[in-house]
C-alpha cells in the first residue's frame, strides 16, 4: 500500500502537518454523514470516565512531531484533568514507519491513539478489523465530506482529521517574478520561457534537490490534478489496468517529459544531484533560485530558516503542456486514530482526547504548533486571520475550483521506486519515455501486491 | 568460517585439525547438555527458515497471507533491476576483494618489516574496522560532498577537478567501494601479518645464504608462503562483497536512480515498500546464491587444508 507514499510521509517529517481543503469539490460525496457511521453508541464518549486514566500518543520521531504531541497533551490534561497523555514519539518516517504501524497492529501493541496518513495508505492497515470506529462521534458532521472517504471504508468511518490540507505545486520567489516582470505561468511553455529569462538574470530558474531522494516526485505526483482535469475518469482506469490509463502514454507522460526538459534545457542548480530540501528551500526564500516544484507544506521549514522572507514565496500549479488543464494538486490532511485494542476506559479516554483536538481549544493549539499550509477539513477549525502567501495562494486556487486531489486520495497503486526512476531522467541517466515505462512496471508489481483485480 | 580462519595459522596446527576426523568416543556428559542449545536454535534459526520458506510462496500484508504459488519468484526474477543488482554485486564483489588482498599484503608486507612506529602504525590501519559502518558512511558522505564536502574544496583550493563522489553515477559504486576498503583494509592487513609472521625465519635465511634479493624473498618465500592467509582474506572479503548492504544505504541508497543498487538494496527496498511475501522470496533467492558460492568455496578450502 504504498500508495501516499512517501512524498506525503517525508514532508510531513518535514514540515508538520497537512490538512485538507474544504472546497474541494472533485471527488468524492458518496459516503457522507450516516452512512459512514456505524460505531457502537453504547462506548461513544457521551459515557463519564470514573478513574484517572493514562492513555498513549504515537507520533513520528522527529522533534517537530514530538512537539506537536507535546502541545495536545498538554493542551487536553488541562480540558480533562483525569487524563494523562504520554507520548510515544517512536514512529520512523517513510516506509519504515509504515511497516512500523502494521506490525504494531497486527500484534495488538498499537498505542491508544495514533497519527497516520489518510487515503491509500490508511486502506492498507485493514482498518475494519483494526481500527475502532468513530462514525457515531458527535463531531463527525463537522467533517468536510471529502475528506470523510479518505478515512472510510465501505464498513465505517475511522479517523478524526488533524492539521490541514496541503497543494503540490511550484513554490517561486515572488520577488525575483516582480523583478523580471514574470508573471504565473499557466502552460508548461510559459514555463520555461520564463525559466530562460530567469537564467539570463543569472538566477537559478529550476530548483532540484536530489539529495532528498522523495523530493523528485513533483513534477509526476504534483501534477496530477492536470491528468484529471484532461481525463476525469484517468484514476479509476489505471486502477483497474486499462492500458490506456499509462504513465508511458499522455496525458501522464508530461509529468516525466516535463522533468528530463528542465534537465536537458540547463535549467537546474548545478548541484541538484546532492542538494538537501532544506537547503533548496533557503536558496529559494533568499531569491538565488526562482522555482522549486514542491509541497507547500515545506513552508514552515523557511519559517524558521528565513522568517523575513517566508511572504516572499508564492505556490503556482505546475503548468500543463495544454493551459486549460493546468490545476493546483491538493493532498488532504493526516488524522488521528483509534485501534480496537484499545478498550474500557481508555477508550473512553481516547475519543475524548480525539474529540478535543478539533475542539476550538484544540484547533487553537494546532495553529500555534502546526504552520497551517492549507484550508482545514473540519468546520470547527479556522485559520488564523493572518496566513503566509503560500496558504492564501492556494486558498485562491481552490476556491476558484482550480484544484483537484493527488492521485493517492483516489487510487491505492504507487509503485515503490518512483522517486528513482525519477531521479535517472531527471539525471539524464534515462530518457522520459524509458522511465514512464519502467514505472509502468513497477506499478504492476504493486498492485499485484494489492491482489487488485484485472492485474494477474 | 571457522575452518577459514584456521587456514591463517602455520602449517604446524594442521595435524590439530586433523583430529577431528577422528571417530568419535565416548562423550563425558550426557547428551541433554545439549538440549538448551538446541532450543534456541529451533526457535530462532530453524523456525523462522522455515517459515521464511512458506512467505515466500504467499502475499503477506502482515494482516493476513494469501498463498499465491510461486508468483513471487516469478515476480522477483522479472523485476528489471535484478540483473543490474546482480551485476553490480559481483563488480562490487571482486573489486573491493581483490583490492584488499593486493592493498593488505603490501601493507602487511611493510608493517611486519623494520620500520619506526610499528606498533602505532598497525593500530592505525586497524582502527578503521572498529568504527560502526553506518558511522563510515555518513562522515564520508560529508566529506565527499560535491559541493560542500571538505574532499572537494581541498582539490578546489590547488586546481584539480571536483568529481562528484557519490552523485555522478558513473562513480558511485566505485566511490562506495573505495570507503569499503579503506574500512576493511585492516582486517585483511591482520591476517597477513599473521600469516607471514608465521613463516619460519631459517627459510629466509637460507635463502639469504644463496644470495637471494629482497624481492626474490617476497616472491619465492613470502607470496607462495602466505597463501593460506591469501585464501582466507579472497573469501572474507569475496562474501563480505557480495553481501553488503549497509554501508551502500548508508552513502548512496542505492542511487543516484539505481547505479549503486545491490541484491541486498533490490530486496531491503522491497520489504521498504511493503512487499513482505516478494522480498522474502527475494532473501530465499540469495540463500540459494550464497549457498551456491559457499559450498564449492568452503569444500576447495578444505582440501587445500589436507594438502598443507
Amino acid at each position: 500500500m504504498k500508495l501516499a507514499p512517501r512524498i506525503t510521509r517525508s514532508a510531513l517529517a518535514v514540515g508538520g502537518v497537512a490538512v485538507l481543503i474544504a472546497s474541494l469539490t472533485g471527488c468524492s460525496g458518496g459516503l457522507g454523514g450516516g452512512s459512514a457511521s456505524t460505531g457502537d453508541k453504547s462506548v461513544t464518549s457521551n459515557s463519564d470516565l470514573q478513574h484517572d486514566t493514562t492513555i498513549t500518543l504515537l507520533t513520528g520521531n522527529d522533534p517537530a512531531s514530538i512537539a506537536q504531541g507535546k502541545a495536545y497533551a498538554d493542551g487536553f490534561h488541562k480540558a480533562e484533568p483525569k487524563v494523562t497523555v504520554k507520548i510515544d514519539g517512536s514512529k520512523p518516517a517513510g516506509g519504515d514507519g509504515d511497516n512500523y504501524v502494521k506490525t504494531k497492529l497486527s500484534t495488538g501493541d498499537m498505542d491508544d491513539v495514533f497519527l497516520y496518513n489518510s487515503g491509500s495508505l490508511f486502506q492498507a492497515l485493514d482498518p475494519d478489523k483494526t481500527l475502532q470506529p468513530l462514525g457515531n462521534e458527535p463531531w463527525v458532521e463537522d467533517v468536510d465530506a471529502n475528506f470523510k472517504t479518505t478515512v472510510s471504508t465501505s464498513k465505517g468511518f475511522y479517523g478524526a482529521p488533524v492539521g490541514t490540507s496541503f497543494a503540490g505545486g511550484v513554490l517561486y520567489n515572488k520577488k525575483v517574478y516582480a523583478k523580471l516582470g514574470l508573471s504565473v505561468p499557466t502552460t508548461w511553455a510559459q514555463f520555461l520561457a520564463n525559466s530562460k529569462k530567469i537564467k539570463a538574470a543569472g538566477i537559478t530558474p529550476v530548483l532540484q534537490t536530489y539529495g532528498d531522494t522523495w523530493t523528485a516526485q513533483l513534477f509526476v505526483l504534483g501534477s496530477f490534478a492536470n491528468i484529471s482535469a484532461a481525463d476525469s475518469s484517468w484514476a479509476k482506469q489505471y486502477t483497474a489496468n486499462d492500458a490506456s490509463a499509462k504513465y508511458a502514454k499522455q496525458p501522464a507522460l508530461e509529468g516525466f517529459q516535463h522533468t528530463q526538459q528542465v534537465h536537458d534545457l540547463g535549467l537546474l542548480n548545478k548541484d541538484y544531484a546532492a542538494l538537501t530540501n532544506v537547503n533548496g528551500l533557503k536558496e529559494l526564500a533568499e531569491g538565488k533560485a526562482a522555482q522549486y516544484p514542491m509541497l507547500g507544506v515545506v513552508i514552515s521549514n523557511v519559517q524558521q530558516s528565513n522568517p523575513d522572507q517566508v511572504n516572499d514565496i508564492g505556490i503556482f500549479p505546475l503548468p500543463a503542456d495544454n493551459g486549460a488543464d493546468t490545476r493546483l494538486t491538493v493532498w488532504e490532511p493526516g488524522a488521528a486514530y483509534i485501534p480496537t485494542s484499545t478498550t474500557g476506559d481508555k477508550l473512553i479516554a481516547a475519543k475524548k482526547f480525539v474529540a478535543w483536538m478539533n475542539s476550538s481549544a484544540g484547533c487553537a493549539v494546532q495553529n500555534k504548533v502546526v504552520a497551517p499550509s492549507g484550508p482545514y477539513s473540519i468546520s470547527t477549525c479556522k485559520l488564523p486571520s493572518t496566513v503566509n502567501t503560500v496558504v492564501s495562494d492556494t486558498q485562491q486556487y481552490v476556491q476558484q475550483g482550480k484544484a483537484g486531489v493527488a492521485l493517492e486520495f483516489l487510487s491505492a497503486i504507487k509503485g515503490p521506486n518512483l522517486e528513482k526512476i525519477l531521479i535517472q531522467v531527471g539525471s539524464g541517466i534515462s530518457t522520459a519515455a524509458q522511465g514512464a515505462a519502467l514505472y509502468d512496471e513497477d506499478v504492476k508489481k504493486q498492485a499485484q501486491q494489492l491482489g487488485l483485480s484485472g492485474w494477474n | 568460517m571457522t575452518t577459514t580462519t584456521t587456514q591463517a595459522l602455520p602449517p604446524a596446527s594442521a595435524g590439530l585439525l586433523r583430529q577431528r576426523y577422528r571417530p568419535r568416543t565416548r562423550s563425558a556428559y550426557p547428551m541433554w547438555f545439549f538440549l538448551p542449545a538446541v532450543a534456541l536454535y529451533v526457535v530462532f534459526f530453524a523456525i523462522p527458515t522455515f517459515a521464511s520458506f512458506y512467505f515466500s510462496l504467499t502475499r503477506w500484508t502482515l494482516f493476513d497471507t494469501t498463498f499465491i504459488g510461486f508468483g513471487n519468484f516469478v515476480a522477483f526474477l522479472q523485476d528489471p533491476q535484478l540483473i543490474n543488482g546482480f551485476v553490480h554485486t559481483f563488480e562490487y564483489g571482486f573489486v573491493t576483494s581483490a583490492a584488499k588482498v593486493v592493498l593488505g599484503f603490501l601493507l602487511a608486507l611493510f608493517l611486519t618489516g623494520p620500520v619506526i612506529a610499528r606498533g602505532y602504525l598497525r593500530a592505525v590501519i586497524f582502527f578503521p574496522v572498529l568504527v560502526s559502518t553506518i558511522g563510515v558512511g555518513i562522515v564520508f558522505k560529508n566529506l565527499l560532498d560535491p559541493f560542500h564536502g571538505m574532499v572537494n574544496a581541498l582539490l578546489g583550493a590547488v586546481g584539480l577537478p571536483q568529481p562528484g563522489w557519490f552523485t555522478d553515477p558513473n562513480m558511485a559504486l566505485w566511490t562506495i567501494a573505495g570507503v569499503d576498503v579503506w574500512k576493511g583494509i585492516g582486517i585483511a592487513t591482520l591476517i597477513f601479518m599473521a600469516g607471514i609472521v608465521a613463516i619460519p625465519q631459517e627459510y629466509y635465511e637460507a635463502a639469504r645464504m644463496d644470495g637471494a634479493s629482497s624481492w626474490r624473498l617476497v616472491r619465492t618465500i613470502t607470496i607462495p608462503l602466505s597463501r593460506p592467509a591469501m585464501a582466507t582474506v579472497v573469501i572474507l572479503s569475496l562474501i563480505g562483497g557480495l553481501r553488503s548492504f549497509d554501508i551502500i544505504w548508508a552513502t548512496t541508497g542505492g542511487g543516484p536512480g539505481f547505479t549503486s543498487d545491490v541484491i541486498a538494496s533490490v530486496i531491503y527496498k522491497e520489504y521498504q515498500a511493503g512487499f513482505f511475501g516478494l522480498s522474502t522470496a527475494g532473501n530465499v533467492v540469495l540463500f540459494i546464491v550464497v549457498t551456491a558460492v559457499m559450498v564449492p568455496v568452503s569444500w576447495l578450502l578444505n582440501r587445500k587444508q589436507v594438502d598443507l
